[in-house]
Parts: C-alpha cells; sequence; structure tokens
C-alpha cells in the first residue's frame, strides 16, 4: 500500500530535479535524452520496488539509479563518438567523467538554470507552461492537456515542437547571472504568473489539478525569491501575490467544486499564514525603486485578504486598478476596475464606465454589466446574464450564471 | 485610431484660497479615476506629466524672459496621449477632464502621424 502512494509523490518530488541535473550535465540540447533516463529511472523503480519492496533510501536509490543510467547512455555516446563521429570534440573533460552531482545546491542551480531556458521568448505562451509542468513540474501529458482543456495528442505535439525550437536556437544552459537575469527573468515571471492564474482562475478544472498548478508556481517563485541572483523585487511582488491569492483556496470553492465569489466567502476559512507570508514578501519588495505590475496586483490583493470590507478599502482598490492600467491595458483589470469604481461611487457611475469598455464579446463583461444593472434596471440586467450564458465557455460558469438568473428572477 | 494630445491648462491663482489635504486628496482622485477611465478602454497612450509652473521663454537675440505665458491663464500645465477613432471622440473623452472644474480648458490636437 505504501509503495502506492510514495512513487507517484517521489516522481511528484523527484523526476523534474533529476531531469534538471541531467540536462545540466549533457547540456540542453539533449532534453530528449535526459527526460528519457529519468523515465527510465523511475520505470525501474517500479519494477524493482514492486518485486522486492521499497529500498531504505527511496531518494537515494533513484539517484544511484539516475547516476548509473547517465554512466551507461555515457559509454553507448562514447562508442558513438569513437567509431561513427570520430572527428566530434567532446565539450569539455566533465562531459565523460559521470559522477552526476545529485547535492541540494546543484539541483536547486539546475532547477533555476532550466527555468530560464525554458523562458524563451521565442515559444508561444502555451508551449513555455508546458515545458514548464512537463520538465519542472513532472506533469503527465495527461494532466497537462487538462490543464489546457485539449488533448494529449496536441499537448505531445505542442512539447515535441518547443523542444526542437529550443534545441535548434542553442540556448546554453548555464548559471542565470546577473546580466542574463535582467533580460530572461521577465519572461520567467510571465510564465510563473500565468502558471499560477491557470490554476486559479480557471474554473473548468478538477480542484486538485488546480491547486497544484499555482503550488507549483509558488515553489518555482521561491526558488527564485531564495536564490540572490534572480531574488528581485518584482519575484517578491509576485511570491507576495501569490500567498495573497492562495491564502483564499479554502474559502473559494464548495464542497462541489463550485466557485464562491468574493462577497460570499467564510472569511474563517482564509488562510492566515499566507497571508502573513504575503505581507512579509510584499514588505521585502518595496526595497526597490521600481514598481512593477506585480507590485500593483500584490497590493491589491493584500487589500482584498483584509477582512475590513469598507468604503476606504476599495477606495484604495480603485485607485491601484487606475495604476495598473496606466502601466498595462487588459481586459480583466478593466473590469475589475470598473467593479471597484461601482463600490466606490456607486452603480450608474459605473455603468457609464462599463459601457465605454468595447469588450461586450467576453461573458464577464456581461455578467459585470448584469451585477451592475441588478436594482437599477433588473430587466437589463437580465438581458445581460442571459448574453454571458450564450458566451461562457465551462459549465461551471454557466450554473454560476443560471443561478444569477434565477435568484434575480425570483426577486422581482 | 489616431493619437491625440489633450494639453491643460489652468488659471493657477482662480482658486485663491490653499486648498485642504482633503481637497488635495480628492482632485488627485479625479486625475486618477479620469484617466484610468481612458486606460480601461485602451485608449491611454501615454500617461503625459504635469509641468512645473516655472518657466523660461527663449527668444531670437538672446533674449530670455522669464515665464513661459503672456497670461496666466494660458500656461500648460500638463499633457497626455490618447487614441481615438476620431477628433469628435478625443473631444468627448475630455469633457471628463478635472481641470474643467477648476476652471481651465482643454485643448485637444491630433498628432500628425509619421506614417502616412
Amino acid at each position: 500500500m505504501q509503495e502506492k502512494e510514495l512513487l507517484p509523490h517521489l516522481f511528484r518530488t523527484e523526476y523534474r530535479k533529476i531531469i534538471a541535473v541531467l540536462v545540466r550535465h549533457f547540456g540542453f540540447d539533449q532534453l530528449s535524452l535526459a527526460e528519457d533516463l529519468a523515465s527510465d529511472t523511475f520505470l525501474i523503480a517500479a519494477e524493482t520496488w514492486g518485486l522486492k519492496g521499497l529500498p531504505e533510501n527511496p531518494v537515494a536509490w533513484l539517484y544511484a539509479v539516475a547516476k548509473n543510467k547517465a554512466r551507461d547512455q555515457l559509454k553507448h555516446q562514447q562508442v558513438f563518438e569513437k567509431k561513427i563521429k570520430p572527428a566530434l570534440v567532446p565539450r569539455d573533460e566533465s562531459f565523460f567523467s559521470v559522477d552526476l552531482d545529485l547535492s541540494d545546491e546543484n539541483i536547486k542551480d539546475s532547477q533555476l538554470q532550466m527555468m530560464f531556458a525554458i523562458a524563451d521568448p521565442q515559444l508561444s505562451v502555451e508551449s513555455r507552461i508546458a515545458l514548464i509542468l512537463r520538465i519542472l513540474c513532472g506533469f503527465g501529458l495527461e494532466e497537462i492537456a487538462d490543464a489546457f482543456l485539449t488533448s494529449r495528442e496536441t499537448v505531445h505535439k505542442r512539447l515535441t515542437r518547443a523542444k526542437e525550437k529550443l534545441r535548434q536556437s542553442g540556448m546554453s544552459f548555464s548559471a542565470p547571472t546577473h546580466a542574463e537575469t535582467g533580460a530572461r527573468l521577465e519572461t520567467v515571471l510571465i510564465s510563473l504568473y500565468l502558471l499560477f492564474n491557470e490554476g486559479y482562475y480557471s474554473s473548468s478544472r478538477i480542484g486538485v489539478v488546480r491547486r497544484e498548478l499555482c503550488l507549483e508556481a509558488m515553489r518555482l517563485t521561491l526558488l527564485l525569491a531564495d536564490n540572490e541572483n534572480t531574488c528581485t523585487p518584482a519575484v517578491d511582488a509576485l511570491f507576495a501575490l501569490m500567498c495573497f491569492h492562495s491564502s483564499r483556496f479554502d474559502a473559494r470553492t464548495d464542497e462541489n467544486g463550485e466557485i464562491i465569489r468574493y462577497d460570499d466567502q467564510d472569511r474563517s476559512l482564509w488562510n492566515d499564514e499566507l497571508i502573513a507570508k504575503g505581507n512579509y514578501y510584499l514588505n521585502k519588495a518595496s526595497m526597490g525603486s521600481k514598481m512593477s505590475r506585480y507590485h500593483i496586483e500584490a497590493a491589491i490583493a493584500c487589500l482584498h485578504s483584509e477582512k475590513a470590507n469598507d468604503g476606504l478599502k476599495w477606495d484604495k482598490i480603485l485607485s491601484l486598478y487606475n495604476q495598473l492600467l496606466m502601466q498595462e491595458y487588459s481586459p480583466v483589470t478593466a473590469l475589475n476596475r470598473t467593479y471597484a469604481l461601482y463600490k466606490v461611487q456607486g452603480k450608474e457611475i459605473a455603468i457609464i464606465d462599463a459601457k465605454k469598455l468595447d469588450l461586450s464579446g467576453s461573458h464577464l463583461y456581461h455578467i459585470l454589466l448584469g451585477h451592475l444593472y441588478q436594482g437599477v434596471d433588473d430587466q437589463e440586467a437580465v438581458r445581460h446574464l442571459q448574453t454571458a450564458l450564450t458566451l461562457a465557455k465551462t459549465e461551471t460558469e454557466r450554473k454560476r450564471i443560471r443561478k444569477d438568473l434565477s435568484q434575480l428572477q425570483a426577486v422581482r | 485610431m489616431n493619437e491625440f494630445l489633450l494639453i491643460f491648462r489652468r488659471d493657477v491663482k482662480a482658486n485663491g484660497s490653499q486648498p485642504s489635504p482633503e481637497q488635495l486628496q480628492s482632485v488627485m482622485k479625479e486625475w486618477q479615476n479620469w484617466i484610468g477611465s481612458i486606460a480601461a478602454q485602451n485608449k491611454l497612450v501615454s500617461s503625459g506629466n504635469r509641468l512645473a509652473d516655472e518657466g523660461k521663454v527663449v527668444k531670437p537675440g538672446a533674449v530670455i524672459t522669464n515665464g513661459p505665458y503672456v497670461e496666466i491663464k494660458e500656461a500648460i500645465g500638463g499633457y497626455i496621449v490618447i487614441k481615438t477613432g476620431s477628433l469628435e471622440e478625443a473631444a468627448e473623452i475630455s469633457k471628463g477632464c478635472p481641470i474643467l472644474k477648476a476652471g481651465g480648458n482643454v485643448e485637444v490636437r491630433g498628432v500628425v502621424p509619421m506614417e502616412m
């Protein structure tokens, strides 16, 4: 019984470490090889442990097998290189002296490097996130397909193409230095931010997968925050943002996985420990002089984690949304700002602003207007909710809208 | 979409008395909300700048005078750049500018594009 739970757990935690270390050793163009070796290692573990029971130290066991696998691979490769490609020069001495360094430190460094290598701006956002999930989080194809609402085949193709592109671009796989950090950190942060959002906002996933996406994003962000070459104020701000959001995890869905809106949440379910952590990192983030969008978003999330729900709070939130929009437009921010405007200045004024938004193709826009028109013009509210119903993409969302509609019609 | 420069002119002395901190706060919020509303429509190109009251004008013959303006009412207080479908729409947006409440005005000018 114990083996059954241990192996998936170890796969989650160790697969990505082994891959990262292997890639660091063999070079980034050998990513597929590293994946094969890591998978082989786990296959051997599954068979051996199944037959003989658990070793005393399963992690050390896995590492030893991975090291042997790497050594065997190199022997093959050396034969290949010597007999078939005699002209090829090995990259350096250490390449052939196979002793994989699976120390904690090397694992962390390797994972950091991997993060930077994957964050290639040439790749589409979907590809980057898929690669992160596969290589850095040890997700299976099925799970990634689930996270993207797509098929296993599509994910497989996407990953293959992305890896080919990375191989061609000849990205060197070396420790991120300060200079590199600046240029690529932005792309790394966006990928992690989107990975987190994917888990936090998409209402279509089953609860467990969603939460795991968020936790993985947090784990990787913390890796950046803990490394002296990559811990910028923006990284701290992003981590703070994730802490604040995830503090409401238990409160935002009911037992059927349906979303509970902010105003209706049971505040006693908010996680105080995560809120405190968020405050700590937001404080740390304010050391720098540059205000990133993550700073503003973390500040908003921080206000949302305050249990008081007064006008002053919404005043600050509105002001922060104004700032965020001035830095960077996004439809969701525009909608959130309009909601904050309603909280500060009332429904009539918010409706006037909402109508200027030109987002009538989005179901979220119509949900917002449906909400704003309640009590102002109920017929108009119903009309907007019905439009939202036809535009909504997932069943969970439609369920929620139908609920709103029936509540509204019951009042009338 | 075309870009338009909105120039704010304000009679600095029109208000006379010193505004209270609360008034200042509410003035700031009005500006924030107005610009935020433009940004929410994805029509903000640049949040521009607020210009200092003092300045100099350099004229031919090495003549330098203090103050950029003949009459205080003509002083440019600041500017932003927006993008809209037409000059009319830009003017419509300008109607919400808080400077109007302070007795100032907004000049709306199209930016001549480099690529014709």
